[in-house]
């Protein structure tokens, strides 16, 4: 047989390319260098730092209440559980005692955000593997609680509601009947979530068995939230290190033992029920009472070390401060979900096509700002 | 909240965390002043051997490194190591120093936990630490031309770029 073009021995050849850090998949400025042969991915290789603001530098020359107004530009989709974490680690250290009021208030609303962050991602990331409906569907559920934030805090995003020691001021009068009439909505609206994307074929076969981590790996490399629970991996700080009146609540911890990316989707689309739950048992039980204790007005740390986990949209987020007893901590630290979480993408994208490595981002569900910080 | 009752039988104090460590490497220094976690302080040349120990020995099973510090303390730089057990989920922190400042260095522990490849190259990138046997270690978010460590005390901040 003559040698032909299509019969030759053709020699398959690596070579890199850019992904980002203006792509939309990344939602973000993040830039991975793609070494890839053929459609085929050899190596992600992330490059951080094009929205680095240094927040853990800024934090030694700011006071603690400073502190809380810089940690809701991190992971800006959790920016309540962000100041929550703050909050919760300077009243540890001041042992003060908060009322339960502001305890449950700070639980409702930090699962209102975890609905609304987990709303975006359902409608980004159907979006992100061609979905585009789902960007609409999930936009207008969440633009319901950013109402209600906006009535109460006069914010919609980075809300900035915390402080050490309490909240700002004390809930809308509005907002427990608004709160109800969101869950009473959206128990109606999450199951044609399913209905539209979940059961899809399509969607499933660009999900199922696409960036598989086993368990082992998820903890060997830090995984946290949905995605560590994705891969049967139970991690859930809200059950080992309860905080604020999470210990008041009974919730199931969504866990999934696949590993792939619709095993992360159904773990997010579990969470979202559990997380109605817990509001519903909390809403009509606000106990009365203050919504602060007071606090001097600048705040001195005792000398030590200071350390608080808590659970975001994301993932186990910490907040490590050391002080030296002065007005201004020695060193902050914030260890956060989406950098460790980012940490296994190389692992799980090797070998799988270009569309994989979409889909497998889209499920870990990353915001650049917590990575860079 | 069933999934605590397991782990009551196999979680260890402080004290006996100290005790069974304390029998492994003698040199260590215990201390739970100032601090909500036990602490231990391990020399350079220990370390490796220390946190390959916390996570292999099925009675600590300190699996999950839950967050990586650099630290200045002023005159010696470090790192500070955060471990917690997924199966028994009790909680370690084991630091390290040096007042190598000008070439500081201590043994990489990607090995053991995957996630310190980000770490590490964090700390390398803000305190200039070096890590050892660490396969990529490079700056992470700065540039490649930039010129010192801007978390280090004595970094100078000469276009007041943080500091005002």
């Amino acid at each position: 047989m003559d040698t032909t073009i299509a019969n030759s021995n053709f020699k398959s050849e690596e070579y890199f390319i850019n992904m980002g850090p203006q792509h939309p998949a990344t939602h973000g400025v993040l830039r991975l260098l793609l070494t890839i042969d053929g459609e085929i991915i050899k190596k992600v290789e992330p490059d951080l730092g094009y929205i680095h603001r240094s927040i853990e530098k800024m934090c030694e020359r700011d006071s603690y209440q400073q502190i809380v107004h810089l940690t809701d530009r991190m992971d800006y989709l959790s920016s309540h559980i962000n100041n929550e974490a703050v909050c919760l680690t300077v009243e540890n250290a001041l042992q003060l005692e908060i009322p339960d009021r502001v305890k449950v208030i700070r639980t409702i609303i930090g699962e209102l955000t975890r609905i609304a962050s987990h709303t975006l991602w359902w409608g980004v990331m159907g979006m992100d593997v061609g979905a585009l409906t789902t960007y609409f569907y999930g936009f207008r559920d969440r633009e319901m609680i950013n109402d209600i934030f906006e009535e109460t805090c006069g914010a919609r995003l980075t809300m900035n509601y915390n402080i050490p020691g309490g909240l700002m001021f004390d809930i809308h009068p509005n907002f427990v009947k608004r709160t109800k009439e969101f869950i009473a909505h959206f128990k109606t609206k999450l199951p044609e979530y399913d209905t539209l994307l979940t059961g899809n074929v399509i969607f499933q076969k660009r999900m199922k068995g696409v960036g598989v981590l086993t368990k082992e790996d998820a903890i060997s490399f830090g995984a946290s939230g949905p995605v560590g629970r994705g891969s049967g991996y139970s991690c859930d700080v809200r059950k080992y290190h309860p905080y604020s009146a999470l210990d008041k609540v009974t919730f199931n911890e969504a866990l999934k033992t696949e590993g792939d990316s619709f095993a992360r989707y159904q773990v997010r689309i579990q969470e979202m029920w559990e997380s109605m739950s817990i509001i519903e048992q909390l809403i009509d039980n606000i106990p009365e009472g203050d919504v602060q204790v007071a606090t001097n007005a600048v705040i001195k740390l005792p000398k030590g070390e200071f350390y608080q986990k808590v659970e975001t949209a994301r993932g186990e987020l910490g907040v490590y401060i050391n002080s030296t007893g002065t007005k201004n901590p020695y060193r902050v630290k914030f260890r956060s979900p989406g950098f460790s979480n980012l940490s296994l993408l190389n692992h799980i994208a090797v070998g799988g096509k270009i569309g994989d490595l979409v889909a497998s981002m889209a499920t870990l569900d990353l915001v650049i700002p917590d990575i860079d910080r | 909240m069933d999934l605590m009752k397991d782990f009551k039988t196999e979680f260890m104090t402080n004290e006996a965390l100290q005790n069974l460590i304390s029998s492994w490497i003698p040199e260590l220094e215990f201390t739970e002043e100032g601090s909500q976690f036990l602490n231990i302080s391990v020399k350079p040349e220990q370390l490796h051997q220390l946190l390959a120990q916390l996570k292999s020995n099925t009675e600590t099973s300190f699996d999950y490194l839950f967050c990586l510090t650099g630290m200045d303390w002023g005159k010696e730089l470090g790192v500070i190591y955060h471990l917690e057990s997924t199966a028994h989920r009790h909680i370690i922190v084991v630091k390290v120093q040096t007042e190598d400042r000008e070439n500081p260095t201590f043994d990489s522990v990607c090995d053991i936990w995957r996630t310190a490849e980000f770490h590490e190259r964090e700390v390398f990138d803000f305190f200039g630490i070096k890590f050892n046997n660490h396969p990529n270690l490079k700056r992470l978010f700065l540039t490649d031309e930039w010129e010192g460590f801007p978390l280090r005390k004595d970094y100078v901040d000469e276009i007041n770029m943080v500091i005002k």
